[in-house]
Formats: structure tokens, sequence, C-alpha cells
């Protein structure tokens, strides 16, 4: 008994431990509710005692035991579901909203991060079994740097050129070096965009970052990410203000506009960069040979 | 109407000429274009919503959503 629950432990903590690193990529999609890095953290150890079982379950040998595992999977599919509730239902107060695409995105992040932490302790505990606690750390620490790295995801700075642009009017016109975004009527709002306003061009590298980038969940995700860390001016009433991507048809550029609170040219390039690429928003056409025909 | 797609409503018209607006939205005449400046101002502000210059001499106030 007690030589299990060694596995058990070493296993259950690598797994806790992996969720917990986890949690600090968060913060740039999730805000920092203390309630909710406690009730992602708790889960997180639940999957990775789940996980940890695992081997001594089949040592024992109990080997239907092993099927709670396939449990553990439905009960994080339903994570994803309540995730994805929160969200969709602070979204509604949003100024500049997040959009289904990244709601969608965040809850499959979460599902996934639970797996992650269960076959981290999995790994964890295997490794125990086989080189007692010398190979435990050191399989504890290679996959927690593996989750680390491989979650992390791509980002719009990875796929695309962000390079300042310069904003003008059309007569009414408001645009962005030569992408037309809306007409805006009042001079003296016009007046307020030209002085106080930002934009950026977002320039995809290749075919495959332009069919990621011309996504309207990607785009709005980049709209919320400059919104949350730059602040934006718009309010209810006056959605003028309100940031918006839009692209250039002949070039597949996109070029972003903002009123933000903190008007800092190198930080909405810095905000568009880290924008997370979206899982439901990456495409490959560069993977098929028309697209490959296509980019030629 | 962030980023992505929008649904658009004209909620009301203001125009310097009666003879080029006719329709469903409600049209609002101004005598001069500062008046009808200060009008759309009002409305848009009113109602949540967007001016737009036609060029024309109308002003249109459009919800976007």
């Amino acid at each position: 008994m007690e030589h299990y629950l060694g596995t058990i432990i070493a296993g259950t903590m690598a797994g806790t431990i992996a969720r917990m690193v986890m949690l600090h990529l968060d913060y740039r999609q999730y805000p920092g509710y203390p309630h909710g890095y406690l009730s992602h953290l708790f889960l997180g150890f639940i999957a990775s005692a789940l996980g940890a079982v695992a081997i001594p379950a089949i040592l024992k040998p109990d080997y239907t035991a092993v099927t709670f595992l396939a449990l553990a999977a439905s009960q994080f599919r339903e994570i994803r579901g309540i995730e994805r509730k929160t969200l969709e239902h602070l979204d509604e107060n949003e100024l500049v909203k997040r959009g289904s695409d990244y709601i969608e995105g965040i809850a499959r992040t979460f599902e996934a991060r639970n797996y992650l932490s269960m076959g981290c302790a999995l790994l964890t505990s295997i490794a125990y079994e086989l080189g007692r606690f010398p190979a435990a750390v050191l399989i504890a620490l290679l996959s927690i740097i593996f989750v680390r790295t491989f979650m992390a995801g791509e980002t719009v700075g990875d796929i695309c050129e962000v390079v300042p642009a310069r904003i003008w009017f059309d007569n009414s016109i408001l645009m962005v070096e030569n992408i037309g975004f809306i007409n805006v009527g009042l001079k003296e709002i016009r007046e307020k965009i030209l002085a106080e306003g930002l934009a950026v061009l977002i320039i995809p590298r290749n075919s495959d970052a332009r069919a990621t980038i011309h996504d309207l969940g990607q785009r709005q995700a980049i709209a919320h990410t400059v919104t949350v860390l730059l602040g934006t001016k718009k309010d209810v009433d006056i959605p003028e203000f309100t940031p918006l991507a839009r692209i250039d048809p002949d070039s597949g550029v996109v070029g972003l506009y903002t009123v933000p609170v903190e008007r800092d040219q190198d930080a909405l390039i810095l905000a568009v960069k880290r924008t997370p690429v979206l899982e439901s928003a990456r495409s490959r056409p560069l993977k098929t040979e028309a697209g490959r025909m296509a980019a030629r | 109407m962030d980023g992505g797609v929008m649904e658009n409503r004209i909620m009301a018209l203001v125009t310097l000429n009666m003879d080029i607006v006719a329709g469903g939205a409600p049209i609002f005449f101004a005598r001069n274009q500062e008046e009808q400046v200060k009008m759309a101002r009002y409305l848009a502000r009113t109602l949540d919503a967007m001016v737009h210059d036609l060029e024309n001499g109308v002003y249109i106030i459009v919800k976007h959503e």
C-alpha cells in the first residue's frame, strides 16, 4: 500500500504543478478572478489524481478501474460547456466583445489543460514505478516544460508583421492607408479621431497567415485584446470609436483602427502581436495543392 | 459592429433638401447646415447611433449592432 502511495503522490503533484504553470499562461485571455483560479486549480488536482491512480490500478491488478478515465473525460467536457456559458454571459456586457470564436477557443483550452495535467500525472507515476524518485522528477520536469511550450500556442506576431499606419479622411470616409473603414459624418468626431486615433497594418507573412487573419473571429479577438490592453474611448453612445479591423481586398493586408485611452503606438503594435491565433481561425491552405498553386 | 459582422438600421434622416428624401425612416428637415449638424448629433446621441454623411446634404443616423 505504501508503495503505491508514493506513486500516486508523485503523479498528483506533478499534474497539479503542471496545471499551475498553465494557469500562469492564462492571464492574457482570462481575467484573474481568484475564484476562477481556485476552481481550475482544484479541477487540475482532480485530473492529476485520476491520472496518477491509473498505474497502481493496473499493477494491483484492477483493470476495470482504468475505465474511470473515460468518466473523467466526460466530466471535463462539461467544464468546457460551463466555461463557454460563463464567458458568453460576461461578453454581453463588454463594449468590445470577445466574440464566440475566442470564447470557444478559451473553453476548449481549459478542457484540454485538464487532459494535459492528467497525462503529466500518468507519465510521472509510470516513471516513479520504474525508476523511483529521480526518474519521477525528471519526467515531471520534462512534461511540464513540454506542456508549457506546447500549450503556449501561436500569436499574431508569429505569423504577421505589424507596422504603424496613417489615419486620414477621404471626405467623410475614415481611411487607414488605403483601406476604407467607415463613414464618419460629424466633423468634431473626425477631428478627434485624427488627433487621438491609432492604426496599424497587419501584414500576413504567407497565404496561411492571410487566411487566418481574414477570419472575422480572429479580427474580433485582436480588437478585443487591443481594447483590454490599451483601453477605448468608445461608449454606448459614441459608436464611432469602436475598434475595427478591415481587410484590403487587393493586397490581403488587414488594417486595425482604434481610439485608445493610452495613446501609444508601440504598445498597440505589441498588443496586436500578442493576440493568440484562434484554433478556429487557423487554416492551412498551403497544405493543399490548390492552395499552393493559388499562392504562386 | 466590432471587427466583424454588423446589423445596420437607419434610424432617421436629417436633410437640407426635402426633394431628395423619402421612405420609411423618420425624416427631419434642417434649415441650414449648422442646424443639420446639431440635429444629427443630438439624434445620434439619443439613439446611441452613428452619423453618416451622404455628402449630398443628407445625414443618415444608423444604428450598428
